[in-house]
């Protein structure tokens, strides 16, 4: 190879470097370096006045797995994740299908179904707040209006952690919708068209053409409510703080709980080392093994 | 090809909002004929194939299918098969899916199916490109596969719209003839939508001109070329097209008229001697002849054809004649005169 093609390659990689490094830098000091930080802090005692802090290898995690609070807080966790991800998904593509056909007031529709993700989650939550409140609350009073009694549905164990699941929902559908909508919108309406003229039923051609050709949407849309599943605390804050007795509490708000409440940094930081290897491989199996049965277009 | 029209459009009127889509539309169709509907881009041509398909239902006016009324069907009951301009293939199926997709939907049983795709990839010379998707064929695979899914449906009547608009121009000419062939061999009656007056006249046996929604000629393609309704006609169909040329700078002719005429009727002759002398204003080597451009005031689309390569000087006076026989005399109006 001539000296000046070398020249002119060595030129092309410093000014990719140079085009990468503003994130590089970003994403280094704010996400690679906290998350070795926390690797490497999971992995030392809690350092108290007498016993300084010291080396325990995996004892941290070990504690974990011994911890009956720990196992419920992820049972929580698993329920949340697997009502609020397919429901909301669901609810997002009946929507969209619906405000992209043909209907008056479509723009009223749309918006309408949108509003719920710009309202920031605390203010959501504490609305929310108002529809639950037992006696006063919107549902009471509905309820009441057929003769049924009055349900404190954030204050029993058996009830709270649905109230939860039913805000979220509440929230991300109309997101996700957002996402389907624009989907559906590069669908060519010939297609339509073409499947009409050879006598499929909306039901077929929905299921046979809509459904795949959003394959990629829905993958993006899935990784997204599993993120979300397990990073979307704040109206836990507001609604039940996690309670009665633990039985709303999700496992990024046992983590905070951990390392403000309790100060027990080392602890929260291998919870928090657990939940990224999880995410980790959840994404990683949803991109490998759905990514081959999607077609991109 | 029978006598009794297989299709009929009767008085078809479309409207969006107020506006005009296409009015007046009538139209026989026999059994077995190549029927082109050409015109420019807005002419409402593309209208009345969808209107024929059931994709859109007309305002006025009476569509019958092989006796049937049809107006208010659905496109599915209109047993019809259609190729779309964008061919509407589905992306994420293989050919052979693309091709089989009617038949599923209608239960057609797997082994009556997979003849069917057979003989209908044969006869597109798909066979091997069975488990391809769309992205992964050339354009004019890809078109062949909006053919076959239309042969496999086996419906006597096939729409297509602007099938070739989206191939280069050498793969136009060879799909123009496979489509012809088809269209014989397997007998089906052809309504064919293009803005492409070569593909019109080369394939149909039928031509319908509009012009803004409305019919400006219907007939064989001789007849547009021979004897054009009117000066829009004249000045569409033809390759150059009819020059037209204002009464009062010719000889013999009253006020008002317009004399059509074409490049292949007109002779250059020695200057005095020619019924109008005009400049050339451009010359254009076509390969076994060279057009001529000529210009003249009161004219328009004046050109001549020399053979073989003869160019001329930008700008040089020359006077050319024709022949009274070889006119075609509009009105004031437009519409052709009864012959002179």
């Amino acid at each position: 190879m001539s000296a000046h093609a070398n020249l002119e390659r060595r030129r092309q990689a410093i000014y990719g470097w140079l085009l990468l490094s503003p994130a590089a830098v970003l994403l280094t000091v704010f996400a690679f370096y906290p998350s070795f930080a926390t690797l490497w802090s999971s992995l030392f005692s809690r350092g108290t006045r007498r016993n300084p802090t010291e080396f325990v290898a995996t004892e941290n995690y070990a504690d974990l797995f011994a911890d009956p609070t720990f196992w419920l807080v992820v049972k929580n966790n698993l329920l949340y994740a697997g009502v609020t991800i397919p429901v909301s998904i669901g609810i997002a593509l009946a929507m969209a299908l619906w405000a992209n056909s043909k209907i008056s007031a479509r723009g009223f529709v749309r918006t309408a179904y949108f509003t719920p993700t710009v309202l920031p989650m605390i203010a959501a939550a504490n609305l929310w707040l108002f529809f639950y409140t037992p006696g006063l609350g919107v549902l009471d009073q509905i309820g009441s209006l057929f003769g049924l009694p009055s349900v404190n549905w954030l204050g029993q164990p058996e009830t709270a952690l649905w109230a939860i699941i039913i805000v979220t929902i509440w929230k991300e559908a109309g997101f996700f919708m957002i996402f389907y909508l624009a989907a559906l919108q590069t669908i060519p309406e010939d297609l339509k068209e073409a499947a009409d003229i050879e006598g499929t039923s909306r039901w077929t051609y929905t299921r046979r053409i809509v459904l795949p050709l959003l394959m990629p949407t829905t993958l993006f849309i899935a990784v997204n409510a599993m993120i979300n599943s397990v990073k979307l605390i704040d109206h836990l804050f507001i609604l039940t703080k996690g309670g009665p007795s633990d039985a709303s509490k999700l496992i990024l708000y046992y983590i905070w709980e951990m390392a403000f409440a309790f100060f027990d940094a080392p602890h929260a930081a291998a919870m928090t080392i657990l939940v990224i290897a999880v995410l980790g491989i959840v994404a990683a199996v949803q991109f490998l093994y759905l990514d081959k049965r999607t077609h991109y277009q | 090809m029978t006598t009794t029209p297989f299709v009929v459009l009767k008085d078809v009127a479309k409207r969006w909002n107020g506006q005009l889509g296409v009015e007046g539309i009538s139209l026989d169709i026999p059994e077995g004929s190549f029927t082109a509907l050409l015109g420019p881009s807005g002419c409402g041509k593309s209208t009345t194939l969808r209107l024929l398909a059931g994709l859109e239902l007309p305002d006025e006016g009476k569509i019958l299918i092989d006796g049937k009324d049809v107006t208010t069907s659905a496109a599915s009951d209109r047993n019809l098969s259609m190729v779309f301009q964008s061919y509407a293939l589905f992306p994420h199926l293989s050919v052979a899916e693309n091709v089989v997709f009617g038949l599923k939907v209608r239960r057609v049983p797997k082994a009556e199916r997979l003849e069917k795709l057979h003989r209908a990839l044969e006869i597109t010379g798909l066979l091997g490109y069975e488990d391809r998707k769309p992205g992964e064929l050339s354009g004019g695979q890809r078109q062949r596969v909006a053919l076959a899914r239309a042969i496999v449906a086996g419906q006597r009547l096939c729409l297509m719209d602007e099938p070739l608009s989206n191939l280069d121009a050498k793969l136009r000419n060879s799909v123009r003839k496979d489509i012809k062939k088809l269209q014989r061999d397997l007998g089906i009656t052809v309504v064919y939508v293009t803005h492409d007056q070569t593909e019109a006249m080369s394939m149909a046996d039928t031509v319908v001109l509009m012009k803004d929604g409305h019919i400006q000629q219907i007939g064989v393609p001789e007849d547009l070329y021979n004897k054009p309704n009117n000066t829009f006609v004249a000045e569409f169909v033809g390759a150059p097209p009819m020059a037209l040329i204002g009464a009062a700078a010719l000889n013999g002719f009253g006020g008002g008229k317009t004399i059509g005429i074409r490049a292949e009727n007109i002779q250059i002759v020695p200057k005095g001697k020619g019924r109008l002398s005009c400049v050339v204003n451009e010359s254009e080597f076509l390969g076994s002849e060279t057009l001529i451009g000529l210009e003249h005031a009161d004219t328009t689309g004046l050109c001549v054809l020399k053979s073989g390569l003869s160019m001329m000087p930008e700008g040089e006076e020359i006077d050319i004649t024709f022949q009274d026989e070889n006119l075609h005399v509009f009105d004031g109006a437009g519409q052709r005169m009864a012959a002179t």
